[in-house]
């Protein structure tokens, strides 16, 4: 065991926690507000996506986030339009962003490298040194191996809940999530609050994405995301659509991750198609017996409407 | 065709069918707070399904303007691809349909896409979204190979095991999801999709180069199944095969059963409204089982009828996504098994078209996932089209279709309903 708990494991289970932690906060603002999102998948594959792009044809992978960033808003908005605007059905709306998510990105690599599958390696975003903190004796190592996007994550987790749990917007949010008719009547803009949390959503959604393909690695691949934007739902059940208690459980993700990563160099009879279910197998198990019956806001999947 | 069930006794009248959504709505002032609206994602769109399945020319209508619109969504990826409209149409068309093997070809297609499509409105009826088809049509596959390539039985004895074994595969990977949702309440949108990674590793592993059930001869695979174990072809000369038959089998048995017995509108009351099934003495922990359960078994048959039927053994890439194309084609059927012999023969028309589509007009195969999404965001958006076309006033559209309407169902309705003997 000495092997595999080193200090590489826990950066490795950092990096990878993360692009499922960002999907989760964006699935529990969401969700707080009253619309289920289970596009997370799709809309983070938009965003790597559009990150390479911009990247590849800009050269700065910083361009490449704000690229990501606003495909976040426009599958977003693409979700929020069809369940909050035309009040169709959650489920199947986000369903149809994860289709079309991983259809479209899928089909635009060989229409613009002509080539099936990958693109070429783009810029990535540079890891920075800290000063003090980067020289440490073996700490220091996490340290040097994060960018200001890892720690600009991190602010983000405090941020959203601090915002949705501290503040009067934030309140309001997880009103018209609980009761959108007594929301209405306290006089908050139901619709207005669910579109912003749902293009939210889709914002962070796309910056897990573009996690994965511009700071963890350096190009596209079809279907890269692997299932993390449902790994990020199964967070946000685990922690009961909380902030800290959710943001563990995609940590745990990440360690799972990363165990099955170096499992398969060091022990080599185990067969590493099968540590590749690992967290998933995980997230089963979570969500089978730590959890007790999940009880979510209580206007989840209901459309408003003004009567 | 009117797809739902009617009381001979008082046929025509408009309140006497037996319609789960108008019942469960004239319950609704009493449950809609109840503990499982929560859990309920679905009631309202398999309400609008309910409504449109007893107007042929309403189904019929928005089965056209959806894939309409879908279609019409996709162009701009035509000209992004630097392809003419015409071009791609002819070679989409005329690969799928141009020709009598082609024909065959698509219909071979729509055999898995068919069978998925049925597993995923199974679900459906009953409000539950098994997004994980995919998993169990790989899994229940893999099953089907394995028994095909292992088990000594009579070549006849041995398919009809394959087919037993694929089904108890699929069923065997929702059954996790299935008690997780009876008894936890995990979604199973969220458990199923966790189940078709385990599926897609499961299968990769059985074929690995050190799997242990790779064949011999082929990477990837498992041992060929004995002559005479495949399903027979049924057109000479093409690929098409009895698993067409199998599945107009799954066809007429799902339609029996959802809207022939008490089983099955037991399920679609429970799709309709938890708390009007719960009322009315039906177990949603063991309606939510049955019918994931019943889902799932289909998804592996539709698995086991392409191993059995195309390849003769399992491949661990056999499927190019049938499993989530099915959501598509059972959405875009309306959940009727009759409207997904319809939407199952369209994408199998995207399918069989796509080869020449990327050869002739330079498109890629991916495209197919595109539609399969367009077509699916329509469907989440039918209600709205809906609303507006018939506030629009236009003839062709019943105004009993729209959700207005249909709210203010008389509350008699349940009284008169009755349960199918």
């Amino acid at each position: 065991m000495s092997h595999l708990l080193t200090i590489s494991l826990v950066i490795s289970a950092l990096h990878l926690a993360l692009p499922i932690l960002m999907p989760m906060l964006g699935g529990l603002i969401s969700e707080r507000s009253g619309v289920m999102n289970i596009g997370l998948e799709g809309m983070m594959l938009i965003g790597a996506f559009s990150a390479v792009l911009v990247t590849y044809f800009t050269g700065n992978p910083w361009l490449g986030l704000v690229g990501a960033l606003i495909s976040g808003v426009m599958s977003g908005s693409a979700l929020a339009l069809m369940t909050v605007t035309l009040r169709g059905d959650q489920v199947v709306a986000s369903a149809a962003i994860n289709l079309i998510g991983a259809g479209l990105t899928a089909a635009l690599i060989p229409v613009i490298w002509d080539i099936d599958g990958l693109t070429p390696s783009v810029a990535k975003i540079p890891s920075v040194h800290v000063p003090f903190l980067s020289d440490l004796p073996t700490v220091g190592r996490i340290f040097r191996s994060l960018s200001l996007v890892d720690y600009a994550c991190f602010a983000l987790v405090f941020i959203v809940w601090w915002v949705l749990f501290r503040t009067d917007a934030g309140l309001r949010l997880r009103a018209c999530g609980e009761s959108a008719e007594s929301a209405d009547a306290a006089g908050i803009p139901v619709v207005r609050t669910r579109f912003f949390a749902v293009v939210m959503s889709g914002v962070f959604g796309a910056l897990g994405g573009a996690y994965l393909s511009i700071v963890t690695l350096d190009m596209f691949q079809a279907s890269m995301t692997q299932g993390r934007g449902f790994l990020a739902l199964a967070a946000m059940v685990f922690g009961k659509w909380r902030v800290w208690p959710g943001a563990f459980a995609c940590i745990a993700f990440g360690f799972a991750d990363a165990i099955a990563l170096r499992a398969q160099i060091l022990w080599r009879d185990i067969p590493h198609e099968l540590l590749i279910a690992l967290p998933y197998v995980l997230a089963l198990l979570a969500l089978a017996t730590f959890v007790g019956r999940a009880s979510g806001p209580a206007g989840v999947g209901k459309p408003f409407t003004r009567a | 065709m009117t797809m739902t069930a009617s009381d001979p006794k008082a046929a025509g009248s408009r309140q006497t069918r037996m319609d789960p959504v108008a019942m469960a709505e004239s319950l609704r002032p009493d449950t809609g707070e109840s503990a499982f609206a929560a859990q309920q994602m679905l009631p309202r769109l398999i309400g609008h399904f309910h409504r449109l399945s007893g107007h042929l020319g309403g189904q019929v209508l928005t089965f056209m303007l959806t894939i309409a619109a879908a279609l019409i969504a996709s162009v701009p990826m035509i000209w992004i691809s630097g392809s003419e409209l015409w071009l791609t149409t002819t070679a989409l068309f005329g690969g799928a349909l141009g020709s009598g093997p082609a024909i065959a070809e698509t219909l071979v297609q729509m055999i898995p896409l068919l069978i998925a499509g049925l597993a995923v409105a199974v679900a459906f009826h009953a409000s539950l979204f098994n997004i994980g088809v995919e998993g169990q049509l790989l899994f229940g596959g893999l099953v089907a190979g394995i028994v095909g390539a292992t088990v000594d039985l009579p070549p006849a004895l041995l398919m009809v095991a394959c087919l037993l074994a694929g089904m108890a595969g699929g069923a065997l990977f929702a059954l996790i999801p299935a008690l997780l949702k009876a008894y936890r309440g995990a979604h199973e949108v969220v458990t199923t999709i966790m189940m078709n990674f385990v599926a897609l590793a499961v299968s990769e592993y059985a074929v690995a180069p050190t799997g242990p059930f790779v064949a011999a001869d082929q990477p990837s695979a498992t041992e060929r199944v004995p002559a005479g174990t495949q399903l027979p072809i049924i057109w000479e000369g093409t690929r098409l095969h009895a698993g067409l038959l199998v599945a107009l089998g799954a066809v007429a048995i799902v339609l029996w059963v959802l809207y022939r017995t008490p089983l099955g509108f037991r399920m679609r009351l429970m799709g309709a409204n938890h708390g009007a099934a719960r009322a009315s003495g039906v177990s949603i922990e063991r309606m939510t089982i049955f019918a994931l359960l019943a889902s799932g078994a289909l998804g592996g048959l539709a698995g086991a009828v392409q191993v059995l039927g195309v390849y003769g053994r399992f491949y661990s890439a056999f499927s190019p996504g049938y499993g989530f194309d099915a959501i598509a084609v059972a959405l875009l059927g309306a959940l009727s098994p009759i409207g997904v012999v319809a939407s199952g023969f369209f994408f199998a028309v995207l399918h069989a078209g796509s080869v020449p589509l990327q050869a002739i007009a330079g498109i890629s195969r991916e495209m197919v996932g595109v539609v399969s999404g367009l077509v699916v965001a329509f469907v989440a958006a039918q209600p709205a089209m809906l609303r507006l076309l018939s506030s629009l006033r236009k003839p062709t559209i019943d105004d009993s279709l729209t959700e207005s309407e249909s709210e203010q169902q008389p509350a008699e309705t349940s009284a008169r309903m009755e349960m199918p003997s």
